[in-house]
């Protein structure tokens, strides 16, 4: 580059923050710098106030990450040293209220833990590395077979069609100039199809540690095979992962999950979790109208009408509730715990969940399924 | 930088707030630069925020301020092109064509074109403000077309041309946030996330609006108001229903309700939600007294 072109002195320190978010994950296009500065200059600036201002209009840090731009923001305007990258508190990340049910009873991680964590009130917070491992047949099978086999339902796009209930004027007309005015034959438009929202709810508690990884892993090729798929974990704590999981890599996109949700293999709150699904607005409407699938083996301890009002009330949004379990062995399966005997009659499906290929067969089965 | 000829007189951040105060509007710092870039720069206003915290009103208030004529157009799923673009009068058409009988005829003329939203907005840039409503309603499809729009401010019309802007016009767009917008979009605008005002500002807001509501009664509201959106409702009340409350409890208390009953009574036009009722239903009469002292 020729020294022409050599930024001001002054701007450098803006460029250089852009530069710092970028660094961090943040998406700017160079435009946006452009125009940053552009407002920087449009607004004074007379103080840093005005600066912070005219960064968050134009770079567009969106509203979850906030919090972690305006400690970068510190950082480099303000020299501040409080930057922890790790414990953003934002929208994406629902923490479970500790006040309520079971004030004094510990949360203990399922017997059947492997491990024999205890996860105490103190939850197990940690941090989960995957281990790298081959992509089984079931994944393989649910790339080729979801676009055409997930449930699709009626949009309200149209195109043409032999029959439907529209006529499509437009082609009407342009055939007709071609015959002097003459209508001969009147086009037709139907509604297009489109696929339904698919909405997967993961428990990555101690009990399911078994499952973990690979329903993770699952998911991650459910996100790339449908356009319109969120996930969420939950254990001690609801955590949206679709935006780590929609990276293409999926060693790259599950470790970038691994960083979001921080309560693997800890206790279970599913009633809770549920229930704080359900009242962020922004969440609970991605089950409108959605597949809902449920992993989870359903062991709740304590009280499970907060399980069943938060199950019932997402059955209410879902078009189907299904809800995959590893207890479930086979088709005679009939459930055992006061948790799953609450629910069944909100649930749908009640079926395994114990492999993966069982879970992509049920997946692939959804769009045969009429909704209940 | 060269600053807009769309906004002449209003030179800051500060005076975009106390014009937009005049049309009835309390910005805050964040909102009031947001707008005022927005302007000055010649780009589009994305708002983004929970459902009513005032991201319409926002954008009706700026063209109040600009002496303008707003033009919303409301998103839908599958929304396309002839919705919000322009559309032919295909009966008109084939009725000329039919009567022009030998001779020839020009069936894209302006006559049969029916304007949309978005090429009124376009041909009369500086004298209107496009409103793009919920943008998170429609569809990708279309939002990636609204891309286009936004970028060159021109359309074009397969059989007419291309209709270019001679002026930037001025677009606000708005979004609920109940899906992600494409980073493409949010790139080319300016941003603002509207939270819920303070309660000082939401009780000021209440009786700007609601000239009717005594102050006290304006607190109580907001105070309320505010307990409730920390619940876990499915739908927390908005700054619009804080001021439906406050005019609906004033208005029973004037007709001989007693004071906190009154208040109580009218919950209806704050939780429209049956579920939300029920929940809150229990511990009511503490949340209003606790609010009401």
């Amino acid at each position: 580059m020729s020294d022409e072109f050599r930024l001001p002195r002054a701007a450098g320190v803006f460029v250089s923050f852009v530069a710092l978010l970028r660094v961090n994950g943040f998406a700017v296009a160079p435009e946006q710098t452009t125009a940053f500065l552009a407002a920087i200059e449009l607004l004074g600036p007379r103080s840093m106030e005005s600066i912070r201002q005219a960064g968050l209009a134009t770079l567009a840090p969106p509203p979850e990450r906030r919090a972690t731009y305006d400690r970068l923001f510190d950082l480099h305007f303000l020299g501040s040293e409080a930057v922890d990258h790790a414990g953003a508190e934002d929208e994406e990340v629902v923490r479970l209220q500790e006040e309520g049910r079971g004030q004094d009873e510990t949360l203990l991680a399922d017997e059947a833990n492997e491990s024999g964590l205890v996860a105490a009130r103190a939850e197990a917070l940690v941090e989960r590395r995957f281990a790298p491992s081959q992509t089984g047949d079931a994944l393989r099978r649910l790339a080729r077979e979801a676009p055409t086999r997930l449930p699709r339902r009626r949009g309200h796009r149209r195109m043409r069609a032999r029959r439907g209930p529209w006529a499509d004027l437009r082609r009407t007309l342009r055939e007709s100039v071609r015959n002097d005015g003459e209508v001969l034959r009147l086009g037709r438009l139907k509604r297009r199809t489109r696929p339904r929202k698919v909405l997967l709810l993961i428990d990555v508690s101690g009990s399911m540690k078994g499952r973990t990884d690979d329903n993770m892993k699952l998911a991650h090729a459910v996100v790339h095979a449908a356009p319109n798929v969120e996930v969420f974990t939950f254990g001690t704590r609801l955590t949206r992962v679709s935006r780590a999981l929609r990276l293409k890599r999926r060693e790259q996109a599950l470790s970038a999950a691994a960083h979001l949700v921080s309560d693997w293999d800890g206790g279970t709150r599913i009633g809770d979790a549920l229930q704080a699904f359900l009242a962020v607005p922004r969440f609970g409407g991605y089950a409108r109208g959605a597949a809902v699938v449920i992993l989870s083996d359903g062991l709740e301890r304590g009280d499970p009408s907060a399980l069943r009002d938060a199950v019932a009330k997402l059955s209410q949004r879902a078009w189907r509730l299904s809800w995959l379990t590893p207890l479930a062995t086979g088709p005679g399966f009939q459930p055992q715990t006061e948790a799953l005997i609450a629910i069944r009659h909100f649930v749908d499906d009640l079926v395994d969940g114990g492999s993966s290929a069982a879970i992509v067969s049920h997946v692939l089965s959804l769009g045969q399924r009429k909704a209940a | 930088m060269v600053v807009r000829g769309n906004i002449v007189g209003i030179d800051s951040p500060e005076a975009l707030e106390r014009a937009l105060r005049t049309a009835y509007y309390l910005a805050d710092d964040g909102l009031a630069t947001a707008a005022y870039l927005g302007l000055a720069l010649g780009k589009p206003l994305l708002l983004e925020g929970a459902p009513g915290v005032g991201k319409t009103e926002a954008a009706k208030a700026i063209a109040a301020v600009l002496g303008r004529r707003l033009i919303r157009l409301q998103c839908y799923e599958g929304i396309d092109a002839s919705a919000a673009l322009y559309e032919w009068n295909y009966p008109r058409q084939m009725l000329a064509i039919r009567q022009a009988g030998e001779e020839s005829i020009d069936i894209y003329g302006e006559t049969f074109l029916i304007e949309r939203p978005m090429l009124a907005a376009l041909r009369a840039p500086d004298s209107t403000v496009l409103l793009i409503d919920e943008i998170d309603r429609a569809d990708q499809e279309f939002e990636a077309f609204l891309l286009e729009f936004l970028s060159d401010f021109q359309i074009s019309i397969p059989e007419r041309g291309t209709v270019r802007a001679a002026e930037r016009p001025v677009v606000v767009l708005t979004s609920n946030r109940t899906r992600d917008l494409h980073e493409a979009l949010r790139r080319r605008c300016v941003y603002h996330w509207i939270d819920y005002p303070t309660a000082e500002r939401e009780a000021r807001i209440v009786m700007m609006r609601a000239s009717s509501v005594a102050e006290s009664t304006a607190r109580a509201v907001v105070a309320a108001v505010g307990k409730l959106r920390r619940e876990p409702l499915s739908k927390a009340p908005g700054i619009a229903e804080a001021v439906d409350w406050a005019e609906a409890a004033t208005l029973l208390h004037a007709r001989g309700a007693r004071w906190p009953d009154a208040f109580k009574r009218s919950i209806g036009v704050a939780l429209k939600d049956e579920e939300d009722l029920t929940f809150i239903s229990g511990r009511l009469d503490a949340l209003i007294a606790e609010a009401a002292a």
